[in-house]
């Protein structure tokens, strides 16, 4: 296994990781650290716990029945594992977006506003209607809704379903974005928007991709993880690196051997 | 047509499937007939009998107490107020008269006293609607032959005074008010009761309990799956001996010093049977919540989670209204089977007789299913008539309250967009 150059800032580090469903370990000692305002994607074929991973970075895999976590995960120096750590607190400042948009069935602006009130906003409403707004602009999506915010988010086409949870996701101004395949569920047009976005929001937040599709990896990461199942059907990671040297000289051959498309 | 010797593999039995298929069509829509068939014949029984020919007598006839030829019905309210001062013995009238001044009651009250006081109809024969229509002649023969100074009447036996008047052992002035009343205060108590504590309990058993598959929240959840089959004459027997006898003071009202003057009720209040009825249809709305919680979809629960919300601002912002049309059917399902309950109410000790409404739920009660009973129960033929009427004030109740639930719960859903 090998790790890129360590000399970017680290926003969120696994260590020693290990996921547990009841007795099946589902991923098996990872060593991640994720650089700060990067994109870093994960790759690797069907059931090898890229998704597992991605929500062990915010708590989020406690709302399965029967995990257990092993290892640590850093964050800011502190483990996100110690039992004096909230996951509440984790999740406002790790958001996540799934795979299919799951926007509220309430209107547009709720949608956004709803994360910031719950996490208890100080602000007035003029306040929260620009904060509203900011977020609808950083998702790209401001321009297309502006004229009906109070109108239901489901009724938006699928890629502004994603966009809206994207912005649903930065108006409670996170550090890091965990996304778990944002784009499987929508057509070429909408997931490119969505890939140029992806770029566009790295130059403030930490971003955190798992996607099936190795083209997208390759579009919008600096760096990719590429991870495989052992011969116990655990999770390792086989090969970390920048996405350039992953996809054009990977140093493992399983690495390379899936990068062509020999499997997976 | 032979194409890739596919065909080979399977009989050619498409004929027969279709057949089947038919088959299966017109049994369903027999299965659907039978069911329609079923309930017109208890709509028409129960009209059959709600309205017919009654031979009936008066002790004043109507006729003797028109004045210069303008009927009773249509007189102005001082003239029936002189007419009743007329009528009425004099011990009866000061009675009334202290109560209030006879001139400052209005046209109906008046009109009412003066049918149940002065002209007091009696009804010796009844005949049902089919009766009414194909043998008319032979009733007319026989009122003549039997009854050679009544009148034969088509009476309607739903009439809006039977809507006003309370309970009467003459059938001719009986009404469902206090039955109403009694189950519009027995409902509200049930839902107010059970409504809370049903959809409490789904929620702790959908959202919190769930991820812990113990032993006592298996028990807890095959009791509930168990106890919505419980026979209704067994919460019945629960309801007696714990809101009736044992917490007696608490449900006459003891406790709170509001026993009403000259109370006879004990623990048979209507709060004793609105808690009854609460545990018998607790397990419905249990069972009904679970299972519209259970259709949330789990991605709301994640997004919520994930943009840093408790479980409880999940709940309440995100679970509980998405499924609060699915909780809302099931009430509504309850609530009707609450209105229609008897078995338990009896046990509890319904009232057989009382005239008072009930004023508050302390009172003791009587409800529409009991009074219906109780009118099938005498022996005379005539109180027939009123539990067929009282059966058509329970169905448009039951109607009403229902709809009135469905349009809360659709424009709930509808603002949910």
């Amino acid at each position: 296994m090998t790790h890129p150059p360590g000399s970017e800032p680290i926003a969120i580090e696994a260590r020693h990781l290990s996921v547990y469903y009841g007795d099946f370990r589902a991923i098996e000692d990872i060593n991640l650290p994720i650089y700060r305002n990067k994109v870093t994607a994960i790759i690797g074929p069907s059931g090898c716990g890229k998704s597992t991973l991605l929500r062990s970075f915010n708590r989020m895999n406690e709302l399965m029945p029967n995990v257990r976590t092993e290892g640590q995960v850093l964050y800011h120096g502190k483990n996100i594992y110690d039992p004096d750590v909230d996951p509440v607190e984790v999740r406002r400042r790790i958001g996540m977006v799934f795979q299919k948009p799951n926007p509220f069935p309430k209107s547009i602006y709720e949608n956004v506003a709803w994360g910031l009130r719950i996490n208890g906003f100080k602000g007035s409403k003029a306040d929260m209607d620009a904060w509203v707004e900011e977020a609808l602009r950083a998702a790209a999506l401001w321009d297309e809704v502006k004229d009906k915010l109070h109108q239901s988010g489901l009724s938006l086409s699928g890629g502004q379903q994603q966009r809206l949870c994207i912005a649903r996701a930065i108006a409670v101004r996170p550090e890091i974005i965990l996304m778990d395949e944002p784009t499987s569920a929508l057509d070429p047009i909408a997931t490119l928007r969505i890939e140029d976005l992806i770029r566009e929001l790295a130059e403030h937040y930490t971003i955190l991709i798992v996607t099936h599709n190795m083209q997208q990896a390759g579009r919008v990461s600096d760096y990719t993880a590429f991870m495989l199942m052992n011969e116990r059907r655990a999770g390792i990671l086989v090969e970390y690196d920048e996405t350039r040297v992953i996809f054009t000289n990977p140093k493992d051959k399983r690495t390379e051997a899936y990068i062509t498309g020999r499997f997976g | 047509m032979k194409t890739n010797g596919a065909e080979d593999l399977f009989q050619p039995n498409l004929p027969r499937r279709h057949r089947i298929g038919r088959w299966g069509l017109i049994l369903f829509q027999i299965s659907t007939l039978v069911g329609i068939v079923v309930l017109t014949a208890l709509v028409l029984n129960v009209l059959n009998r709600t309205f017919g020919y009654v031979a009936m007598t008066y002790q004043v006839p109507p006729e003797a107490l028109s004045i210069n030829g303008i009927p009773v019905e249509r007189l102005h309210p001082l003239d029936l107020a002189y007419l009743l001062r007329q009528h009425l013995p004099p011990d009866l009238l000061a009675r009334l008269e202290s109560e209030g001044p006879l001139e400052q009651r209005d046209r109906r009250e008046l009109l009412d006293l003066l049918t149940t006081k002065v002209m007091r109809p009696k009804v010796l024969e009844t005949w049902t609607l089919a009766q009414s229509i194909f043998c008319r002649q032979a009733i007319q023969t026989r009122v003549e032959r039997l009854y050679p100074d009544a009148r034969l009447v088509f009476r309607s036996w739903l009439t809006p005074e039977f809507l006003t008047r309370p309970q009467s052992s003459r059938p001719e002035f009986a009404g469902v008010r206090t039955a109403v009343l009694g189950s519009l205060w027995v409902v509200a108590i049930t839902i107010a009761f059970a409504f809370p504590i049903g959809v409490g309990t789904a929620i702790y058993l959908e959202e919190y309990a769930k991820g812990k598959d113990t032993w006592v929240n298996r028990i807890i959840q095959t009791n509930i799956n168990n106890l919505a089959g419980v026979p209704s004459i067994i919460y019945g027997i629960l309801g007696l001996a714990i809101f009736v006898r044992a917490l007696a003071p608490l449900t006459s009202g003891a406790i709170f010093g509001l026993v009403p003057e000259g109370a006879t009720a004990n623990g048979r209040t209507i709060l004793s049977a609105g808690l009854t009825l609460g545990l018998l249809i607790l397990p419905i709305i249990i069972i009904n919540s679970q299972e519209a919680i259970r259709a949330v979809p789990k991605s709301l629960r994640l997004a919520s989670y994930a943009l840093g919300a408790t479980q409880w601002q999940t709940i309440w912002h995100h679970v509980l209204p998405s499924a609060m049309p699915g909780i809302l059917t099931g009430t509504i399902l309850a609530m009707s089977r609450a209105i229609g309950e008897t078995a338990p109410l009896i046990v509890v000790g319904a009232s057989t007789f009382i005239t008072v409404d009930p004023t508050g739920p302390f009172s003791k009660f009587t409800t529409l299913p009991i009074q219906i009973y109780q009118w099938t129960a005498r022996p005379q033929d005539v109180f027939r008539h009123l539990a067929a009427a009282a059966i058509i004030v329970l169905l448009v109740m039951l109607l009403a309250l229902n709809a009135t639930a469905i349009i809360l719960r659709n424009r709930y859903a509808k603002r949910r967009g």
